[in-house]
């Protein structure tokens, strides 16, 4: 019932809001809607939901996990989009940056398009078959596809279009690795295996090896494109700055489900007994991912693209780490639930900047403290968290990606990662703190200005306030949770390992000269 | 049965070429439209399989998706953009047919050495859907006419497609439904897009397209 409703209620949501005249019953509808679906996802922790269709939709730990990243980011992006489209005006006006006057696509396009994302993302999640799998994922692209092309002028239009060509051909090519891995599971002697995870793990000692490691090639580079991991990002950047901040923000919970397609065979490979090809596949991935960011975040002069290059990066830690296997694996999920906490806030924040401004130039940008006294805290607290300080739940991801290198002996890529990690900590300081002082232009804007309503960061207060939450300590329902995810992707990983679940037990845990901390960590 | 089979994938090889050396913009959409139609003939013709309702369904609807939806979109955005053909691609007409050649030279290589576990439908499958995959990418990547691009994806879907009937046609039906549904909203957005882009900047070509950069 409950994975029926998840499903439905933004479905039919989504329906309604394009048929709605009236842009306030448009509006609740959205709230509703998102309000409704975090309630039931809430449900899901507590009474997992019926496997419907015969096992095709069924809710595991990690679709739980990225399930819930999906419906809070949607919940927070609502509030925020239900203010952002109250203020949007329906006539013609000027662009921000360059001045011509644009005019914007009709409201209920944009909210139904939302809620049919929703739908999508939640069919996702749920997803135990390959193809439902693909079917969900390129329906939640192409809902996409209007949110860009909001502001309706030839820069957002260029992004749309870079954004449709791209990430249609990569969803195409990992059609072609859907075929392939029922390629590899065809056996003209034994009966047919379906392509659900369940059937294809039963059967992966007879999956055929070498089609397996294409599939698995096919699906990282065409879901890889979707993900925005380098260099297949190209996309990306254009897309995150030139749509309104409510498409990056959903748009970063939604990379987490789109990784879910690579985990999937990823875990076919280990089972099948092939998983250091695919974990080395993934881990050239992570690695370049960063390094192509921090070159692109050093010379950035542009803070909405900054962010979008952030993502690349920590696209790039997610897949590092579960490539990288034993620990990496919880770092890196932990690291995209962390990274889904962090970037929304730092999108809506951008979003008040460039309202506030009107510009995406940095160097244009100055005395955001005075002006914009909210966001620009918001600013620099955001920073400090996707930057991985602690005491934020990133940090601790991280550096569990980083145990994850360390305790496979691959020091020198432990290292390239901790160098550009520090890299990129120095392009992003450069530029957020350039923002922050100075002479604001405008100097009347002492008292609270129209920038920076409360909608646009009240949502983003919460979200940071879970990413530190999750830097103090992990709840222990959603460690465990963590913990049975890992495993399921990597069953090479049955021994406890000793995690840091709290900024305070990171030395103990990067050094531990105590053997009762092991002994205690090995009985749990 | 089995040399109709073989005959329809020819002419799929050879549409390739053609498409890959064409600069006329009609010609291009009609000659795609004629390959929609070819490979959806494919599933009712597959030897050694018995006839069923499922892959005639499948036939007719990628029939008349393929067929006829998609060309008259395309016929439709094509007559708002007021272009007639692709002035300067990126790679040359020769170029362009040259490299559909090694690529289907390439394809009939790897199929030989790929060995595939289902029995052989037909030889040909392999090298056509590899060769198709190919020209669809070449196309998107060559082509500076936004039009030319989609039809690059298209072509890729149709080389997926003869990948996918010929040796996983044990696809739950659902899937297949799911999967043609989505090609059809994708061209469909692609469509709209390509309006947009022909009303924005009054033609469709995205060399245009690049003021997003680093």
């Amino acid at each position: 019932m409950q994975a029926i409703l998840l499903g439905l209620v933004p479905l039919i949501g989504g329906g309604l809001a394009f048929a709605l005249r009236s842009p306030f019953l448009r509006r609740g509808l959205l709230l509703t809607t998102a309000i409704t679906h975090l309630v039931l996802t809430i449900s899901c922790w507590t009474k997992t939901p019926e496997p419907l269709l015969g096992g095709w939709l069924a809710l595991d730990d990690i679709g739980l996990l990225f399930l819930t990243v999906v419906s809070f980011t949607f919940f927070c992006t609502a509030i925020y989009a239900v203010g952002y489209l109250a203020r949007e005006t329906t006539g013609p006006k000027p662009d921000v940056v360059e001045g011509f006057l644009f005019r914007n696509e009709p409201e209920s396009v944009f909210i139904g398009c939302m809620l049919v994302f929703l739908a999508a993302a939640t069919a996702v999640t749920f997803s135990q078959h390959f193809g439902l799998l693909w079917v969900s994922l390129e329906m939640s692209t192409l809902a996409t596809a209007p949110l860009i092309y909001f502001h309706r002028h030839h820069r957002s239009l260029e992004a749309l279009w870079k954004y449709l060509l791209l990430c249609s051909v990569g969803i195409a090519l990992a059609l072609c690795g859907n075929f392939l891995l029922a390629v590899a599971a065809f056996d003209p002697n034994t009966p047919h295996v379906g392509l659900t995870v369940a059937e294809l793990s039963a059967a992966a000692p007879s999956l055929r090896t070498s089609w397996l490691q294409a599939a698995f090639l096919f699906f990282v580079v065409g879901y890889g494109t979707k993900m925005g991991l380098a260099p297949l990002h190209n996309w990306l950047p254009d897309t995150y700055s030139e749509s309104p901040s409510i498409v990056p923000m959903l748009s970063t919970a939604m990379l987490n489900c789109v990784f879910l397609g690579i985990l999937r065979v990823h875990s076919l490979c280990i089972l099948k007994g092939c998983g250091d090809f695919s974990a080395e596949v993934l881990q050239l991935f992570g690695i370049v991912s960063i390094v192509v960011a921090a070159v692109f975040i050093l010379r950035q002069r542009d803070f909405k693209r900054m962010l979008a290059y952030s993502s690349v990066e920590h696209v790039g830690i997610i897949t590092l780490g579960v490539g990288l296997g034993s620990v990496g694996v919880f770092g890196g999920i932990l690291h995209a639930i962390n990274h889904a906490l962090v970037k929304a806030p730092l999108f809506m924040v951008a979003g008040n900047i460039l309202r506030g401004y009107g510009t995406k130039e940095i160097s244009q940008v100055q005395g955001l403290f005075r002006k914009l006294p909210v966001s620009g805290t918001l600013w620099v607290v955001g920073f400090l968290a996707i930057t991985g300080s602690p005491p934020f739940g990133t940090f601790i991801s991280e550096l569990t990606v980083l145990k994850g290198a360390l305790d496979n002996r691959q020091y020198l890529m432990g290292a390239v990662y901790v160098v550009f990690l520090g890299l990129i900590f120095i392009g992003m300081s450069g530029g957020v703190l350039r923002m922050l002082h100075g002479q604001s232009s405008d100097h009347a804007a002492r008292r609270r200005s129209p920038a920076e309503p409360w909608w646009s960061v009240v949502p983003a207060i919460v979200m940071l306030g879970g990413a530190l939450w999750l830097g103090i300590s992990i709840p222990e329902t959603l460690a465990d949770r963590l913990r049975a995810a890992s495993l399921a992707i990597d069953v090479r990983l049955a021994k406890p390992q000793a995690l840091p679940m709290a900024v305070h037990q990171v030395p103990v845990v990067l050094f531990p000269d105590d053997e009762a901390f092991w002994d205690h960590h090995a009985t749990e | 049965m089995a040399l109709t089979f073989d005959l329809l994938l020819i002419i799929c090889m050879l549409l390739n070429l053609i498409l890959l050396g064409s600069s006329r913009l009609t010609a291009v959409i009609r000659i795609a439209s004629l390959h929609g139609m070819m490979i959806s003939v494919l599933p009712l013709l597959l030897p050694d399989h018995p006839f069923d309702f499922r892959l005639l369904a499948i036939g007719i609807i990628t029939l008349g998706v393929k067929g006829f939806v998609f060309p008259s979109l395309l016929t439709r955005s094509l007559r708002a953009a007021n272009v007639r053909r692709e002035i300067e691609p990126v790679l040359g007409y020769a170029v362009s047919v040259g490299a559909g050649v090694v690529a289907i030279a390439a394809s009939f290589y790897f199929a030989t050495r790929l060995e595939t576990p289902i029995h052989e439908t037909s030889k040909l499958v392999l090298p056509v859907s590899l060769s198709t995959i190919f020209a669809g990418l070449f196309l998107i990547i060559a082509r500076r006419q936004a039009l030319m691009q989609v039809v690059g994806y298209l072509l890729m879907e149709n080389g997926i497609f003869v990948f996918g009937i010929a040796l996983a046609h044990d696809e739950p039906f659902l899937v297949e439904m799911g999967i043609l549904l989505d090609v059809v909203v994708a061209v469909f957005v692609m469509g709209i897009a390509l309006f947009h882009i022909s009303h924005e900047f009054d033609h469709i070509d995205v060399a245009q397209l690049s003021q997003l950069r680093d």
